[in-house]
């Protein structure tokens, strides 16, 4: 009963995926028949994923996605570990001001500084460029946060060990702190890739054309500009650039799940 | 009042087998302790008592009724958790009436907001909360009705899950190491209050722990448990004084009883390394163990034990010596008197043969008797 | 204690600690201020101008901006429908998730394929995936209409008919959700004692609606409350689905906030009015927070 009911439900949920690899694989006039098979008469074509691979720069989208999404995780790690771990476990003047700015800024979604960074970056000629898609996220104060919880659950004797071997704050940072860091640092860069990858927004603001579009905005693009009613074309683009992060999550289930979980109920 | 019957149950658990064919009767209103070290299956056969678990094989009778097939809240057990399971949205007092509210009550009286305003409800609930109001008084809970666990010490929050135990007069008390996250002191305290209850309600009671002393002195009888068998029932004195096994001399005891490897002669005298111990025992002659409690060993010049002096331990009423058999290097701990000086340097050890325990090779105990005129 | 701390900090004194602890902090600082508390105060402040885009001068209005918020039928056309938009995606994406997680939990088969089967979509880019809806949901070549049209139901056309658009938008946002608020729903459950469960079972609970009372549901509590959250703050964002597929038509039908946002910002270029609905999302956002912290937190721990 229990499977039964859950396998007809998954079933409906994969719906949208199935009927987009289906269509991806028939030649448009099968697609316009409307049939309901779900498997292409005579096997199927490959000719829509020609055709998208032709007129379509395909690979500059996913490599500008992975540009993009990399840069903003690299420099979120970068700012957010070392001011997670001093907020954490070190003493300092204005500690606790930063903390509380970190809670505010949790407050703020990424959209309402959208605007003036907008005509920033218009203002610096930097529109259409990676710095301009990487720039407005490199600082995370949900990873300061979420780094913040974590290295409060780690015990100072840790740290205390380690002075006592002798080493400075920075070779603790690099040699304990790092390390340690790890499963929150996997937790958090799957979330922020997701994030990143999926985004339309900001990429939609600050970049126009091919050369600098994200996967979602090559989608877009290609949907309003070249593709129209071509569903086959279009449906085979959709499952080119939605295939690397569902790939990847269908390899490492385990620890997507985890991430997320673990992101969005500290966050 | 009901006696438990438990009879031949197995239980396993992947490739572990937990349970190995245990057999128990708890007769009404007695407390029978379950004491063994952690994963000999002890807390696995008592949820199956609860019907929490099922077992792959065996009956479980409550007051003369197989209740094997019977789901946990039919069998009229009530079950006091080590973590106490307290409901941590529910007040002290709404957390006593729950065993009530689920048998008074019925499905339509406990709907939410609708339910209050069915026929009866009312006097009913009224009912139970005065139960459940001097379930807590009776364990000094009076004050704290309103609280939640979270508020209460973890000493209250324990006779809180005893009240709810208590509450409805199960026909018997399913007790999982209860005691075992208090301090000290309050552990001693509670244990009392326990026996107190017991004593009180005189309701049959099944009592899990691994501390053995909470067994002895708690416990009408005590039944030993190690892996996944029981291997001896019988009251605390006889449990410490005479027990059936090496394992269960080992394991009830503290400090520890003193093992030797010894041998068993054809005339059945008992030797440690060759010297007769002045005693005979029953069976077949060959490998024994002889085991003597550190209480009853003492220093005697003429005794039959040579041992070699290794170091003191202060317990405070007394003095633990340790030292080495001269021959075998096995330890031997012995318990001197406040004021006794300690011996240093190679010295002799006897001790009263008539307390002295023989085991034969497979761990069972053999008869043994002192031998007349047979110091050496 | 002076000596303690002087053995735990053989190699800096205090002042070396505060040091490395500033260092520590300053990149993170410096883009904090440049890149989000910079660019939030000029929001708020740009939300009071008059500001457009590569016009030469700004002045300052006041509340002028909001004045026109209140007339203009567009923005409220945005509010309203964002508002239906979150009360149709929450409610459901909550209620089924709980139900999909109660059901997974209950046995150990299967648990692991669907929780992927349903966490899909939450990896899968959302634009591409509403180009799939779009064609599932085509009036005349989609295979939804086509099994409607073998029941002899002739379908509406979904995406582009005023009645039905702000309808299959939030379907498409429930079937988004549903796949994030199950895995925190399952985190929530796996984290409830299972003593706890069984000792409902001793004092007499016998049908699972009676534990899902009980137990489950109280215990429930936090992760539920954060779940309403994040769900109506999530779904207040709704903006990749309406730039894809409807960019707000038809007649406005499908106009929300963040994209009336987008559209007055950058194809108008009318800055000072975008800050100004940016602001009204701002508050919905903190209302729904405060919500969360100051009104309900109380109720679902029970500290």
């Amino acid at each position: 009963m229990r499977l039964l009911f859950l396998a007809a439900l998954g079933l409906l949920f994969l719906m949208p995926y199935l009927w987009m690899i289906s269509a991806s694989l028939k030649p448009l006039d099968e697609i316009f028949r409307a049939s309901l098979d779900l498997w292409p008469e005579g096997g199927g074509t490959l000719r829509n994923y020609a055709r998208v691979l032709e007129h379509v720069p395909v690979l500059q989208y996913l490599w500008n996605g992975v540009v993009v999404c990399a840069g903003i995780l690299f420099f979120q790690l970068l700012f957010a570990v070392p001011a997670g771990y001093a907020i954490a476990k070190l003493h300092f003047p204005g500690r606790d001001l930063l903390f509380g700015a970190v809670m505010l800024g949790l407050l703020v979604p990424y959209h309402v500084p959208a605007l003036p960074l907008y005509v920033g970056f218009s203002a610096l000629g930097m529109l259409n460029t990676y710095a301009a898609l990487i720039a407005p996220s490199v600082i995370s104060v949900f990873a300061i946060f979420l780094f913040r919880q974590f290295f409060k659950s780690l015990p100072d004797e840790l740290i205390h060990a380690a002075r006592i071997d002798g080493m400075g704050e920075l070779s603790i940072v690099w040699r304990v702190i790092l390390p340690n860091a790890l499963p929150a640092a996997t937790a958090f860069a799957i979330f922020s890739v997701v994030a990143h990858w999926n985004d339309l927004f900001w990429p939609l603001i600050v970049v126009s054309g091919a050369d600098r579009a994200t996967p979602a905005l090559g989608v877009l693009t290609f949907r309003s500009e070249e593709a129209g009613d071509d569903f086959g074309a279009l449906m085979a683009a959709s499952v080119i650039m939605t295939a690397p992060l569902v790939l990847a999550f269908l390899l490492a289930q385990r620890r997507f799940v985890e991430g997320i979980a673990t992101t969005g109920l500290k966050g | 009042m009901a006696g438990i019957v438990i009879g031949g149950v197995q239980k396993r658990f992947g490739d572990f087998q937990a349970l190995r064919g245990v057999s128990l009767a708890v007769a009404p209103g007695e407390f029978v302790a379950l004491v063994g070290p952690s994963g000999c299956g002890k807390t696995t056969l008592m949820r199956i008592v609860a019907g929490i678990e099922r077992q792959d094989a065996g009956t479980i009778g409550i007051g003369g009724r197989d209740v094997g097939g019977l789901r946990a809240a039919d069998r009229d057990v009530a079950m006091v958790f080590q973590s106490y399971a307290l409901y941590p949205h529910l007040t002290v007092a709404e957390n006593i009436a729950v065993p009530l509210t689920m048998r008074r009550l019925s499905a339509w009286q406990r709907l939410p907001l609708l339910g209050r305003f069915w026929p009866g409800a009312r006097a009913a609930r009224a009912a139970i909360a005065a139960d459940a109001a001097q379930a807590a008084r009776s364990l000094g809970l009076g004050a704290m009705l309103d609280r939640r666990p979270a508020q209460l010490s973890g000493g209250q929050r324990q006779r809180v899950a005893l009240a709810r135990a208590i509450v409805r007069s199960p026909r018997a008390f399913l007790m999982d190491e209860p005691l075992s996250n208090l301090d000290a002191a309050l552990r001693v305290q509670t244990r009392r209050e326990i026996v107190e209850i017991h004593r009180r309600v005189g309701a049959t009671t099944l009592y899990v722990t691994h501390d053995q002393s909470e067994a002895l002195t708690m416990a009408d009888r005590v039944a030993v448990m190690l892996a996944g068998e029981i291997l001896q029932v019988d009251s605390p004195a006889r449990i410490y004084a005479d027990p059936a096994d090496l394992r269960v001399a080992s394991f009830i005891g503290s400090p520890r009883i003193n093992t030797l490897a010894a041998a068993l002669r054809q005339d059945g005298a008992v030797t440690v390394a060759g010297t007769p111990m002045g005693l005979r025992a029953s069976g077949e002659a060959g490998e024994a163990t002889l085991a003597l409690r550190p209480e009853d060993v003492r220093l005697d010049a003429h005794g039959p034990l040579a041992v070699q002096a290794e170091h003191l331990e202060f317990l405070g009423e007394s003095t633990l010596l340790h030292a080495r058999h001269a021959v075998l290097g096995t330890p031997i701990a012995l318990r001197l008197p406040p004021g006794a000086a300690a011996p240093e340097g190679t010295f002799r050890l006897g001790f009263a043969p008539q307390r002295a325990l023989v085991f034969g090779p497979d761990g069972r105990r053999r008869a043994a008797q002192a031998l007349e005129a047979a110091h050496v | 204690m002076s000596e303690t701390m002087a053995l735990a900090r053989p190699r800096l004194g205090a002042g070396g600690e505060a040091l490395a602890g500033l260092m520590l902090c300053l990149p993170a600082t410096l883009a904090y201020l440049l890149l989000l508390l910079l660019p939030t105060l000029a929001a708020v402040l740009l939300a009071f101008t008059d500001y457009e885009l590569g016009a030469p001068a700004l002045a300052w209005i006041g509340l002028g901006n909001f004045e026109e918020l209140l007339g203009d039928q567009g923005f409220r056309i945005a509010l309203r429908n964002t508002l239906v938009y979150v009360s149709i995606v929450a409610p459901v994406s909550i209620a089924g998730a709980l139900a999909l997680a109660l059901l997974i939990e209950a046995a150990a088969r299967g648990r692991a394929l669907f929780r992927a089967v349903f966490f899909l979509p939450v990896v899968s880019l959302p634009v591409a995936m509403a180009t799939a809806w779009q064609y599932l949901l085509h009036p005349t070549i989609g295979p939804v209409n086509a099994v409607l049209a073998q029941f002899g139901v002739a379908g509406p056309a979904w995406l582009t008919s005023s009645d039905t658009v702000l309808l299959s938008l939030a379907f498409i946002g429930i079937w988004e959700a549903i796949g994030f608020n199950l895995v925190l729903f399952l985190a929530g459950l796996t984290a409830i004692p299972r003593e706890l469960h069984q000792a409902a079972e001793v004092d007499g609970v016998t049908s699972a609606w009676e534990r899902f009372r009980l137990v489950t549901w109280p215990l429930l509590g936090p992760t539920t409350l954060f779940v309403v959250t994040i769900t109506m703050i999530r779904a207040v964002r709704v903006f990749d689905s309406v730039a894809v597929l409807t960019q707000g038509g038809p007649n406005r039908a499908s106009e929300v906030l963040l994209y009336t946002m987008y559209t007055e910002g950058f194809t108008f270029f009318r800055l000072g009015y975008s800050a100004a609905i940016t602001l009204v999302f701002l508050a919905i956002v903190l209302a729904l927070m405060l919500l969360q912290t100051k009104v309900l937190d109380k109720r679902v721990h029970y500290g």
